[in-house]
């Protein structure tokens, strides 16, 4: 596929969201996140000091997903949880209240563990540090690693990914947009301009 | 939401998003750090112009869980005794740059001046007005009962006891029949108001037939304070007419549970055994009310007003 040239190419725009490209369709999704349970088991030489922990909404999914592969390799299971930032935010007082997401933090706890964090799009970088913050307040993992299926740049923080599934080089104003069928009923990123949706 | 004022005020979607935020709320409980960083700066007084033990004890805890600056207020002690006015309360308030009021007060209605006199900016909280209403108990206690029953639609609740004074009963039946539960609300016909037909719910006089058709029930207390006549002939008719023993609570179904708002009189509305028994969830009430104050108190206070307004 062509990268970034804004020309249309009608046989991947999905009907609903005109004027989007598909970068990453059902099966690259897999092949990546396959690729990131795999990276996950090298580094950290199995899956025995590992807890997955998603962020809401599209994390939750994710991590899930990276857990039945590790599972299907090792033949072991991971903790697999949820940890949501809202309260941890930059911009919780510019922003009108927003409800909380589930927290579900795996029975054995997160100390001394290498907790994976994984979230579909990695962009400022804001809600990885709320994250960590979110992590403190539970207890004191081992280490802290970061999973995400999208990389687009602009880091406003001092913050990078450990496992990336795609680095997709995009301009501020486009709009990456991550479904999934637990959510949307497929499996596509998408990219849009602003303000076509 | 700008304030919480009255139960009536909550449409189903506000009433189940507070109770979704406490159900977060209540597992900050198992953390070891059991704070939140989500109103750091914001500044919450309890302004408590009434006695009251674990309704400010419960807001000072949530407020504190959430990281706010708490100043407590209490009538006693303070200028009010020396005359001063809920207005010229309300503007030290202002001036001092309260976020956050927690307002209890003995006049029906205070609450409601408080938010909508222009003295003040923060947003208001209704911790108990007079006779009218107390939202965050009947939040409280909605929360307990879908923990224990799950959805509440199509469930029977009974409310029993003193409704005329209660600010209780009327949050409570206004914020269940907006949750779709079935209310009955059970008294002498002395302690019901006259006109009963504004009130979502049905009446009876006699507990013993609705008991065994109920999925929780709710003791309220006899307000003694607030009776400055008779409405009964005597504290033990009372008990043998409208007070949960252990003989009434085993007509109730093998799942219901018995609720209190506390303070309770033993051996008057409940029985010691009833109070203590495996259906009694009115400690866990206690502690669902600090979520559910938590949760009140993060939505109202966490954002900023002027987006909230326009929004």
């Amino acid at each position: 596929m062509s990268p970034a040239q804004s020309a249309e190419q009608p046989d991947v725009v999905q009907p609903s969201e005109r004027g989007s490209r598909e970068v990453l369709d059902a099966s690259d999704i897999s092949r990546a996140l396959t690729r990131i349970a795999h990276e996950i088991l090298e580094r950290n030489r199995g899956a025995d000091p590992v807890v997955l922990l998603g962020i809401p909404t599209r994390g939750v999914p994710l991590a899930q997903r990276v857990s039945a592969r590790i599972q299907a390799v090792e033949g072991q299971s991971v903790p697999t949880g949820s940890l949501d930032v809202t309260m941890y935010r930059d911009d919780i007082g510019l922003k009108p209240p927003r409800g909380l997401e589930h927290t579900d933090i795996p029975g054995d706890g997160i100390d001394g563990k290498v907790v994976v964090l994984v979230d579909d799009v990695l962009f400022s970088g804001r809600t990885i540090r709320a994250a960590l913050d979110a992590l403190g307040d539970i207890g004191r993992p081992r280490a802290v690693q970061l999973a995400v299926l999208v990389d687009r740049g602009h880091r406003e923080l001092p913050i990078r990914a450990d496992y990336v599934g795609k680095n997709l080089p995009t301009s501020l104003v486009e709009r990456v947009t991550v479904h999934l069928t637990e959510y949307d009923g497929e499996d596509a990123v998408l990219i849009a301009d602003k303000g076509a949706k | 939401m700008k304030h919480l004022l009255s139960a009536a005020d909550l449409s189903r979607d506000e009433a189940h998003l507070i109770l979704d935020t406490a159900e977060e709320m209540r597992s900050l409980a198992d953390r070891p750090i059991k704070k939140l960083p989500a109103l750091r700066g914001r500044t919450v007084v309890n302004l408590f112009f009434e006695d009251s033990t674990r309704t400010r004890i419960s807001f000072e805890a949530a407020a504190k869980r959430l990281s706010a600056d708490v100043i407590n207020f209490s009538a006693k002690g303070s200028s009010v005794s020396k005359g001063e006015s809920l207005k010229d309360t309300a503007l030290t308030l202002q001036a001092m740059g309260a976020d956050g009021v927690v307002c209890r007060h003995g006049s029906s209605g205070a609450p409601h001046l408080l938010a909508t006199s222009g003295w003040m900016t923060g947003s208001v909280v209704n911790a108990g007005d007079g006779t009218h209403e107390h939202p965050t108990q009947a939040l409280l206690d909605a929360f307990t009962m879908r923990r224990h029953l799950g959805s509440l639609e199509g469930r029977r609740i009974t409310i029993v006891g003193d409704v005329l004074h209660s600010r209780v009963a009327r949050s409570n039946v206004l914020l269940l029949s907006t949750l779709g539960a079935d209310v009955t609300v059970v008294a002498p016909p002395t302690l019901l108001p006259v006109d009963m037909t504004a009130w979502p719910c049905a009446t009876s006089y006699d507990l013993d037939s609705v008991l065994p058709k109920t999925d929780a029930v709710m003791m309220l207390r006899v307000q003694r304070e607030r009776m400055g006549e008779a409405f009964f002939p005597s504290a033990r008719e009372y008990t043998r007419r409208y007070g949960l023993d252990v003989h009434r609570m085993a007509q109730l179904p093998d799942d219901t549970i018995v609720m209190h708002p506390g303070p309770m009189n033993r051996g008057m509305e409940i029985s010691a055994e009833v109070a203590d028994s495996t259906r009694s969830v009115i400690v866990e009430q206690v502690t669902n009310g600090v979520a559910i104050r938590m949760a009140v108190l993060y939505l109202l206070l966490s954002g900023s007003n002027e987006e909230e307004q326009t929004a």
